[in-house]
């Protein structure tokens, strides 16, 4: 690291940078939780039946549900690896503020896992014949929603970091916290479906991205110092 | 009393089932808790004994180490003196 | 009152005290919860409306009402152990947890058995049902990080800060999850009108209520005790009880 008298911005340009490098070093890290959101969302036609009604139905649902459990599945990697070779341990010590080498991170794992998400959306939309009313409520839903996702998602990450069979109980931890956004997005999109307005739903997503952009890196660095020690 | 007989009390008005349900449920888990709790604290005190009387026996054996060592080195000396 | 509370914070005073204290307890317990649930189940009216299934109330209410409880004094015992590092709140948080799981558990499990002949079904997606299941869920996660470290230290702290992130989720969660229920629930399922309650009603509520804040207060007291031995097994006060409770069981055996 270079030396200690950076502006923030340029620790957390670098953190970032770094991060997003390592990344598109390896690329399945990127690709999987793709692949799993992908097939998921596919296995539902094939459980339930091909009516094209009931899947406009439940296809809000089933996208939101499916974009969880492939942003669970991502995040093992936010501090594993780096907490492996020990770089976690030297970026906790040194002299710049945990809250901005966190955030970097979060948002370096958001651009990785979530955009990718974001993007992939609308198409398995198609397949499960959302209304066309919905497309924007769920755009708007997920590029509000999957930061939080992210955001939270860290602390449970932080905190089982140290644990050797972390995973099952990362689930454990960081779902029953993701309800609120599953509740309000799907809502959102279920509305636009009807042709009513849904900035109501959108703005407490909003008030929880930015509750838990101010909240969360605290929660994750003072739960990195627990791992780490 | 609000039932005429020990039948009554059991039937419960029809809903026996659902009340005893609830209330036989509920004190299995809180019996289980207290249980739990209880052996809990003797199983504490079983372990840091055992890892007492395992510390103390390392202890033992570290010290007959040493002093074999000690007489082992001492022994040399004494041929040289 | 700092320095009235300053001796309890060393773990063997507590430790002592809260010894006292179970005996004095369990007793209080035993008396409010044998009054209380006989008046319950053998003495109090029927309701008017519900029948002799409404007696599902004096053990539901406390069990829900406790399990809220028990999770508001672990996120402030979570708190003083952050902000102060005061270890014996570690030792509490991590008492606490298993005995709200099992209130959760109760309040659950009984507001299902209450809701099959008053609903017409064991479970419905009701705001305070789903909230609680989201609760117990909140537990299990709290309990499981609790075990998965080896450390008691690090699991206390790691415990800690998850408890605080649920805390300042349950109000959210709770709101969102009433809004959802409003929105999504049909007027199918007719809600419990809640009159106010009558005098030969209270009492024995009153006696159930106190009798379980008393059960769980001795619970707690108990696990309470374990944790503080686990976290302090190499201090000589811990060696000398060990040893003289392996003595007795000696002497028990011969």
């Amino acid at each position: 690291m270079p030396s200690a008298n950076l502006s923030y911005r340029a620790v957390f340009a670098l953190v970032l940078k770094r991060d997003l490098t390592i990344a598109l070093r390896h690329k399945d890290d990127i690709i999987n939780p793709l692949l799993f959101f992908v097939i998921v969302v596919t296995l539902f036609p094939l459980g339930i039946g091909p009516e094209a009604q009931t899947l406009s139905r439940i296809a809000p649902g089933i996208i939101w549900v499916a974009a969880l459990l492939a942003t669970l599945l991502s995040l093992d990697r936010l501090f594993k690896s780096d907490h492996n070779d020990g770089s976690l341990e030297q970026m906790l010590l040194s002299p710049q503020p945990i809250f901005i080498l966190v955030l970097a991170k979060i948002v370096a794992h958001w651009l990785i896992t979530g955009l990718p998400l974001i993007l992939v959306a609308p198409l398995l939309a198609v397949l499960l014949h959302l209304n066309e009313q919905s497309y924007g409520a769920l755009m708007l839903t997920l590029l509000l929603g999957t930061p939080i996702l992210s955001l939270l998602g860290a602390i449970g990450v932080a905190l089982t970091v140290g644990i050797k069979k972390g995973g099952v109980l990362l689930s454990l931890l960081v779902l029953p916290l993701y309800i609120p956004v599953l509740i309000f997005a799907t809502s959102a999109i279920d509305t636009a479906a009807l042709g009513l307005p849904y900035s109501g739903q959108l703005a407490i997503i909003a008030a929880l991205f930015f509750g838990s952009l101010t909240l969360a890196p605290f929660a994750v660095g003072a739960a990195l110092k627990v791992s780490t020690n | 009393m609000q039932f005429d007989s020990f039948s009554a009390f059991i039937n419960m008005g029809g809903y026996g089932f659902y009340v005893w349900l609830s209330f036989g449920v509920s004190t299995a888990l809180i019996l289980a808790l207290i249980v739990s709790s209880m052996m809990a604290h003797t199983q504490v005190i079983k372990d840091i004994a055992v890892r007492q009387q395992r510390e103390a026996k390392l202890r033992q054996v570290r010290s007959k180490h040493k002093e074999n060592q000690n007489s082992q080195t001492n022994t040399p000396n004494e041929i040289t003196q | 009152m700092w320095k009235w509370l300053h001796p309890y914070a060393n773990p063997e005073v507590s430790y002592h005290f809260t010894g006292k204290l179970i005996p004095w307890l369990s007793a209080l317990t035993a008396l409010f919860l044998s009054i209380g649930i006989t008046w319950a189940l053998a003495f109090a009216p029927a309701d008017y409306q519900q029948g002799d299934s409404f007696r599902i109330f004096y053990l539901h209410v406390p069990a829900a009402s406790l399990s809220m409880g028990i999770y508001v004094g672990m996120a402030i015992a979570a708190f003083t152990s952050m902000v102060w590092q005061f270890k014996l709140a570690d030792a509490s948080a991590a008492a606490m947890a298993p005995v709200g799981a099992t209130f959760t558990a109760i309040a659950l499990i009984t507001g299902a058995a209450w809701g099959k002949p008053m609903w017409g079904t064991w479970w419905i997606w009701d705001a305070r049902l789903t909230s609680e299941l989201i609760l117990l869920f909140l537990y299990l996660g709290v309990i499981a990080l609790h075990n998965a470290f080896e450390d008691k230290n690090l699991a206390g702290k790691a415990a800690g800060i998850l408890t605080l992130v649920g805390v300042i989720n349950i109000p959210i969660i709770k709101y969102s999850v009433e809004w959802w229920n409003t929105l999504h629930q049909g007027s199918t399922v007719s809600k419990l009108g809640k009159p106010s309650m009558s005098i030969d009603m209270l009492w024995p509520f009153l006696f159930c209520f106190l009798g379980f804040a008393l059960l769980v207060a001795t619970i707690i007291c108990i696990r309470f005790r374990s944790e503080i031995l686990a976290r302090n097994s190499i201090r000589p006060w811990v060696r000398a009880l060990v040893a003289e409770h392996l003595l007795q069981e000696k002497n028990n055996a011969v």
